[in-house]
C-alpha cells in the first residue's frame, strides 16, 4: 500500500500522492500541468478508476432487484459503499441518499418541500410545508445550486426568499445572519465553504440560531467534504449536499444527507420503481430513506468509486489533508497580495479560507486572464462560478479562480502566481493598481 | 508562449483598446442584447440602415467582456458600416464558418480583411463563444431591421429568423 509508510505525524507525501493520479503527469500547452481547478473538479486516482472497472468485471448486477447470488453481491457493494460514506461524514447509513450530484441533493430537498406544500406527505411532512408568511434565507454568496431551488419552492409556495448579506470582501458572520433568521424563517441554506471566496460558514452558530426558531437548515457541503474533517450530526445541520466527483470520486454521483426521521417524512419528488411498499391503482406508499428518494436504475459503479475515494481520502487522513490545505490556502493569499493590481477576493491573511483564490486583474477580463495561465500550462477556473449574485456584489461579473486539492503542491501555487504577475504587462494594461 | 500571440494577435489587442462603434446609437432600426452565460459577457448592438433599407448606416454597440468579444464588435463595426446588406450576410457567413474551422484551411482575406485576425480564435474551442457574441447580436439586428423596412415598404415579409447557432455558440 501506498501510505503504509505514513504516520499521522507527518505532512502528506506528495511524490508519493501524486504517482496515483496519471492525469497530472500530463503536459498542457508544453508545460507540466499545474492542474488548479480541483474545485471545480478534482481528478481520480487509480485506485477509484481500478475499484469501478473491477467491480463492472466481477460483481455488476442490479442491485436490490431480484434474488439470484450476483443480485446479492452488487448490492452488498452499494450498500458497503454507502456505509463507507456515511462513516466518512458522521451520519448513519439510512441517512445518506445518493443522488446525481449535490444540485440533484438539494433539489430532492426543494422539490419534496413543494410536494409537502401542495398536500403530499401527510401530517408527518407538516415540518417541510411553507406558505404565505413563512421565510427561506439564504445567503448572497450562494452558488446557483442553493440558490435557485430556493427561489422555485418560494415562488411555488408563496413563502418569502430572503439572504444573509455579505461584506464588501464577500463574506458574512453570524450577526450578519442574525440580522435575517427570526421567527418567520423555516429554513436556512448556505455553503459551508465558499466556492469563489473560500470563506468558512460559522456551521453550528447558524445552526444554533436556526434551530432556537425552529427552522430547517441546509448545508451546501461541496467545499468542505472533499477538504476537512466533517461530521453532519456534530455539527447538526438537517441536510447537507456533497458531490462525488470534487472529492477524487466518479461523475454522476453525489450525496444528499439528512436527519432519519426528517428523511423518513421528507416526500420523494421523484417517484418510481424501487421507492415503495404497496401500489395500488391509485395510490403508492414508500418505503423509509433511503429507498424512498431512490427511484429507477441507480449509479452502482459509481457509488462504489466514491467509496474507493473516501478509503483513499481516510489513508491520507482529512486532518493532513486539511492541514495541507491550510498552508496552500495561506501561500495563495500572501502571494496573491504580493502582487501589484490584482484583488484578492475574500478574507485577506490571517483568516482561515478553503485551498482557492479568486482573483480579479482590473483591465484583463478573467477569459483573458485564464488563457494566459492556460498558456503556461496552469489549469484555473474563470467566469462566475456558479454565483451571479455574490459576483453583482462584488463589483465584478467574472473572476479568475485556483483551487487546490490532496495533490496541489506549494510549487503548482508558486507557478500560478508567479504567472498572474505577468498578466497585465502581456495586455499591456499598466496605471492604479486595484 | 507562441501560441497564445496566435490567438492575441495585434490587431485584436489593438481593437479591444480603440472599440470602435462603442457607445449607444441614437434611432436604431433594430437592437439586440446578448449574453454569454458562461462568464457573463454581454453586448447590445445597435443597427440602422439607410433610407433605401438596403445599407448599413450606422452600427452601435455597448458591451463588457473580455478583449476578443470586446475586439470583435470592434473589428465588427469597421467593417459592416456603409455595406449592403447583402454582403453584410456574407460577412457573417464568412466569419461564423471561419471561427467554426477549429483552425483550418485559410481564411478569406477578400471577404474579411482585418478580421481574418480572429482565425486564431477557431483553435480555441471556449473562445469561439467570445469571437461570436456581437456577430450574432448583428445578425438579429439585421434581421429584424431588414424585416421591419420590409414591412413600411409593403412588402411581404419573408425573413426567417437568423440560423440557430451551435451548441458552442449559444449565448
Amino acid at each position: 500500500m501506498t501510505f503504509e509508510s505514513m504516520t499521522t505525524s507527518q505532512p502528506l507525501d506528495l511524490a508519493s500522492i501524486r504517482r496515483d493520479f496519471p492525469y497530472l503527469a500530463q503536459e498542457l500547452n508544453g508545460f507540466p500541468l499545474a492542474y488548479l481547478d480541483s474545485g471545480a473538479t478534482a481528478q481520480r486516482p487509480v485506485q477509484v478508476l481500478d475499484a469501478e472497472r473491477a467491480f463492472l468485471e466481477h460483481a455488476n448486477a442490479a442491485v436490490h432487484r431480484g434474488a439470484s447470488t450476483l443480485v446479492g453481491t452488487s448490492t452488498t457493494a452499494f450498500e458497503d459503499a454507502r456505509a463507507t460514506v456515511a462513516r466518512f461524514v458522521g451520519a448513519g447509513e439510512r441517512e445518506i441518499v445518493w443522488a446525481e450530484n449535490a444540485t440533484d441533493a438539494i433539489n430532492i430537498v426543494a422539490l419534496g418541500m413543494a410536494d409537502a406544500a401542495a398536500g403530499l406527505g401527510g401530517a408527518e411532512a407538516d415540518v417541510f410545508r411553507l406558505g404565505p408568511g413563512d421565510e427561506i434565507v439564504v445567503t448572497e454568496a450562494e452558488h446557483h445550486a442553493n440558490l435557485i431551488p430556493w427561489q422555485r419552492l418560494a415562488a411555488k409556495t408563496g413563502a418569502t426568499l430572503r439572504w444573509i448579506p455579505v461584506d464588501d470582501d464577500g463574506t458574512w458572520n453570524i450577526d450578519h445572519a442574525a440580522s435575517v433568521i427570526g421567527e418567520k424563517t423555516r429554513l436556512v441554506a448556505f455553503a459551508h465553504v465558499s466556492n469563489v471566496t473560500g470563506h468558512v460558514a460559522p456551521v453550528t452558530d447558524v445552526v444554533e440560531l436556526a434551530h432556537r426558531h425552529a427552522a430547517l437548515v441546509v448545508l451546501d457541503a461541496c467545499q468542505s467534504v472533499p477538504h476537512r474533517p466533517t461530521d453532519f450530526a456534530a455539527l447538526g445541520v438537517d441536510f447537507a449536499a456533497f458531490s462525488a466527483h470534487k472529492m477524487l470520486g466518479p461523475n454522476g454521483i453525489g450525496v444528499l444527507y439528512g436527519r432519519a426521521h426528517l428523511l423518513d417524512a421528507l416526500p420523494p419528488a421523484r417517484t418510481g420503481g424501487s421507492t415503495i411498499t404497496t401500489v395500488t391503482m391509485e395510490a403508492a406508499e414508500f418505503l423509509p430513506s433511503p429507498q424512498r428518494f431512490e427511484a429507477g436504475t441507480q449509479p452502482v459503479s459509481q457509488a462504489v468509486g466514491l467509496a474507493e475515494a473516501v478509503r483513499y481520502l481516510e489513508r491520507l487522513d482529512m486532518h493532513r489533508v486539511h492541514e495541507h490545505e491550510v498552508e496552500l490556502a495561506a501561500l495563495m493569499v500572501d502571494e496573491v497580495s504580493r502582487i501589484p493590481g490584482v484583488r484578492l477576493v475574500g478574507s485577506g491573511a490571517g483568516v482561515e479560507r478553503g485551498a482557492l483564490a479568486s482573483v480579479d486583474v482590473p483591465g484583463v477580463h478573467a477569459h483573458d486572464v485564464g488563457q494566459f495561465l492556460d498558456s503556461r500550462g496552469i489549469a484555473v477556473r474563470v467566469g462566475h462560478h456558479c454565483a451571479q449574485p455574490l459576483h453583482r456584489r462584488l463589483g465584478l461579473r467574472a473572476t479568475t479562480r485556483a483551487s487546490a486539492y490532496v495533490y496541489t503542491t506549494a510549487d503548482e501555487v508558486r507557478r500560478f502566481t508567479a504567472a498572474l504577475g505577468e498578466v497585465r504587462a502581456f495586455f499591456g494594461v499598466t496605471g492604479a493598481s486595484a | 508562449m507562441s501560441d497564445l500571440s496566435g490567438l492575441y494577435q495585434e490587431l485584436i489587442l489593438d481593437h479591444s483598446k480603440r472599440r470602435v462603434g462603442d457607445g449607444a446609437l441614437a434611432d436604431p432600426h433594430a437592437s439586440h442584447h446578448e449574453l454569454n452565460p458562461t462568464c457573463g459577457d454581454e453586448i447590445t448592438l445597435g443597427l440602422r440602415l439607410d433610407a433605401s433599407g438596403t445599407k448599413v448606416e450606422a452600427v452601435g454597440w455597448q458591451g463588457d467582456g473580455c478583449s476578443i468579444s470586446m475586439a470583435s464588435a470592434s473589428a465588427l463595426t469597421e467593417l459592416v458600416v456603409g455595406s449592403d446588406v447583402a454582403h453584410v450576410r456574407e460577412l457573417i457567413d464568412g466569419f461564423r464558418s471561419m471561427l467554426r474551422s477549429q483552425g483550418a484551411g485559410e481564411p478569406d482575406e477578400d471577404l474579411l480583411g482585418d478580421a481574418i485576425a480572429f482565425h486564431g480564435v477557431s483553435k480555441y474551442v471556449m473562445r469561439v463563444k467570445c469571437a461570436m457574441l456581437s456577430w450574432v447580436a448583428l445578425e438579429a439586428c439585421l434581421n429584424a431591421a431588414v424585416a421591419a423596412a420590409g414591412a413600411a415598404h409593403a412588402v411581404p415579409a419573408g425573413v426567417t429568423d437568423a440560423s440557430a447557432p451551435t451548441p458552442s455558440e449559444q449565448a
